[in-house]
């Protein structure tokens, strides 16, 4: 444009104000940026990453990690949610090739109506790629398919100093491997090259049972991963040894069913009063729940929608805890300590915290993908907790003891506390991870875990 | 394929299945194309870099477009005009709907003082502007047949000290689109001034307040929906500006002058 030759010659560095607008799920910790970046184009991320100060950059996308692993406190976001361009499609394989800000709720829309579905998916539709490689997500059927990042083929990966870099197990197989589970610390992701999955169509074969035990839990994962693709259990966090809990289970259908579902999803207008959500309300919140479950036991035909994404249908669903936020603990634990599981629903009952989404799930015995991936074989267990300060950091920290002496590991996706130790214990390897961090980028996450600032 | 249905008893004709987009990687652009593809209509795409624009027509495809045609230019240049007309002409005859969606917005401070900034800003936002809708203008009068839009602003509707520049070239294309769509007007030829508020989009990420400002789906929506109806002849959007621009069109000037937006 003409206006170029003048005008952008001199176009300033624009200061804009320091920003709370970018939060985690969480909501927690409430932490302000100093610059917020909005790339339209990914020709526009090697000018961003070139002209950063060294440690000053972080990936931002749906933000819905729960603590502080998208969050760079002080310094700077790259948002990415403006590159959410699908740059290629194989109808043949069912290989897309996306940027890293397509959303799979998007790659649904698009792709579900011819057949194809997300090789692997968490339990909510509204996050990025990118996101979703950053972290090696897993869903219900991590048992049969491993975790996002195994369908990975290829990605562009935007560096400081390299330009950019096309990795895949083939090419620099090592930054591949750095990169999925990487926590967004590698570099901005361009491009990836997803394999999608055939399905038959919108529709789930479901079924439900109720069980009274750890061990009847475990029976039932064993017995239903042959016949079923995916599998996962709700757990009454208010039961405490008293175990009980409902597994659900279910593959893709041919079969169409009737749509009576409604497009339109309620939202949550503002944060909830923080006692609208207090051990009352929950404790009810969960009798109720599992007993209309246990109550219907026949298989049916679900909406795909309903079946992997219940909590989508309440928008910002997440305010329901109320102005303080909420912390997320999802831990794994070896599949041969059942005590540590045990003690860590005692501690929960005990202390009447528990939340109304207690998740349980068998992993499978898929390799990881990433260098630091979360999954690994064991029993993972996700509670939200409401922050009550203190006394919720407090019984956060006798559950990492548990974890830790079991074996375990705890997530980051969904942390915002762990200490340095428990996350050493978790990744024992991340001193190996730490050479493929870009040197422009870092997050709230990695300097709180590893004292590195 | 998607026929749209007048109120009218006119007899029932397929609108806005050929859109021409001058400006095509710009914010507003980018939402409506996005749209368009899933509804799937044929595009013209025109902006200046080819790559962007390779991608946009990947993922336009991908979404559902029927047929998306792409041409680099830059429409900022007066001489490169005759180029892509004949392009369009010539590829994508009988184009039903074109859409003007490019704009400058540059720091005002700057033309203040230097007079190149100023004239640039003046140039693409109007004279460019104008003289593209005079080419395709000529065709579909021709023709007999279609809708040309332009997105303006409300900023055009007075002049603010904070924005005068900017607001001016965007009043004077509100202006060229009043006599051009009289003029129009027996030939059957529609033309729609598309006057949105803020917007979420690049050019305004560096305002203040910019979270508050339209989201750029809304806005696109609502600039399908004008399209399709070929109606009204000026939209406001969203559209609560029109009351508010009204208001302030009629504060007297002796107060206006003092106000410091």
């Amino acid at each position: 444009m003409s206006g170029q030759s003048a005008a952008s010659l001199r176009k300033k560095v624009v200061v804009a104000l320091p920003t709370e607008q970018y939060l985690s799920w969480g909501r927690y910790p409430r932490t302000v940026h100093q610059h917020v970046h909005r790339p339209a184009w990914n020709d526009q991320l090697p000018g961003i990453l070139q002209t950063a100060a060294p440690g000053s950059l972080l990936s931002y996308g749906l933000g819905r990690s729960y603590g502080d692993s998208c969050l760079n406190a002080g310094r700077e976001l790259v948002v990415c949610r403006r590159l959410n361009r699908i740059l290629g499609f194989d109808a043949d394989t069912g290989m897309v090739r996306c940027e890293s800000g397509v959303t799979l709720s998007d790659l649904i829309e698009v792709f579900l109506p011819k057949g194809w579905f997300l090789p692997v998916t968490p339990g909510t539709r509204f996050v990025t790629v990118g996101g979703a490689i950053a972290n090696d997500v897993h869903g219900k059927n991590h048992h049969r398919a491993g975790t996002f990042g195994a369908h990975v083929r290829q990605l562009g990966l935007h560096r400081t100093h390299d330009g950019l870099v096309v990795c895949s197990p083939d090419e620099h197989p090592d930054m591949f491997q750095a990169t999925i589970a990487g926590l967004g610390l590698t570099g901005v992701i361009a491009w990836a090259d997803l394999q999608l999955k055939r399905v038959g169509g919108p529709w789930m074969d479901t079924g439900n049972v109720a069980f009274h035990s750890l061990q009847s839990f475990l029976d039932l994962s064993r017995e239903s991963d042959g016949r079923f693709e995916y599998t996962v259990a709700w757990l009454d966090c208010f039961a405490g040894r008293n175990t009980r809990g409902i597994f659900f289970r279910g593959n893709h259908s041919e079969q169409r069913g009737r749509n009576s579902r409604p497009k339109w999803s309620p939202k949550l207008p503002f944060a909830l009063p923080a006692l609208a959500l207090n051990r009352y309300t929950v404790k009810a919140f969960n009798s109720l729940y599992y007993h209309v479950h246990a109550a219907d036991t026949s298989a049916s035909l679900v909406p795909y929608d309903s079946f992997f994404y219940p909590l989508d249908s309440i928008r910002q669903w997440n305010l329901l805890y109320g102005r303080r936020g909420f912390l997320q603990y999802q831990c794994v634990i070896p599949e041969n300590n059942l005590e540590a599981l045990e003690e860590i629903l005692d501690r929960i009952a005990r202390s009447g915290m528990g939340s109304f989404l207690g998740v349980l799930k068998q992993f499978g015995s898929a390799p990881p993908a990433g260098l630091l991936s979360f999954a690994r074989p064991g029993l993972t267990l996700a509670l939200d907790f409401a922050m009550r300060g203190e006394s919720t950091l407090q019984l956060l920290r006798s559950l990492d003891e548990v974890v830790r002496q079991s074996g375990g590991a705890l997530y980051p996706a969904k942390d915002a506390r762990m200490s340095p130790a428990l996350f050493e214990a978790s990744f024992p390897r991340w001193r190996s991870f730490v050479p493929f961090i870009d040197p422009a980028m870092s997050s709230s996450f990695w300097r709180r875990v590893t004292e590195i600032q | 394929m998607m026929t749209i249905t007048t109120r009218s008893s006119a007899p029932r004709i397929a609108r806005m299945q050929k859109i021409v987009v001058l400006g095509a990687t710009s914010g507003i652009a980018l939402e409506i194309e996005r749209q368009l593809a899933a509804q799937g209509r044929e595009l013209l795409l025109v902006a200046r870099s080819p790559q962007r624009l390779s991608e946009l027509q990947s993922d336009l495809l991908a979404r559902g477009a029927r047929q998306v045609l792409t041409i680099a230019a830059d429409l900022g240049q007066l001489q490169q005009h005759t180029q892509v007309f004949d392009f369009v002409r010539r590829s994508f005859a009988n184009f039903d709907t074109v859409l003007l969606a490019y704009g400058s917005m540059e720091d005002q401070k700057d033309s203040e003082w230097l007079v190149d900034v100023l004239v640039d800003e003046l140039n693409v936002n109007f004279v460019s502007a104008a003289a593209l809708l005079t080419l395709f203008a000529a065709d579909l009068e021709q023709r007999r047949t279609g809708c040309l839009a332009a997105i303006t602003s409300v900023a055009g509707d007075r002049g603010r000290r904070s924005n005068y520049v900017y607001g001016s070239a965007k009043g004077a294309l509100s202006l060229f689109l009043q006599g051009l769509r009289s003029r129009l007007h027996p030939a059957g030829v529609k033309v729609i001034t598309i006057k949105p508020g803020p917007v979420q989009t690049p050019m305004t990420d560096h305002l203040a307040n910019s979270a508050r400002f339209a989201q750029p789906e809304r806005v696109a929506r609502r600039i399908i929906r004008a399209l399709e109806r070929r109606s009204p002849d000026v939209l406001y959007t969203p559209w609560f500006w029109r009351p508010v621009m009204s208001a302030v069109r009629h504060l007297p000037e002796t107060l206006f002058k003092r106000l410091a937006f």
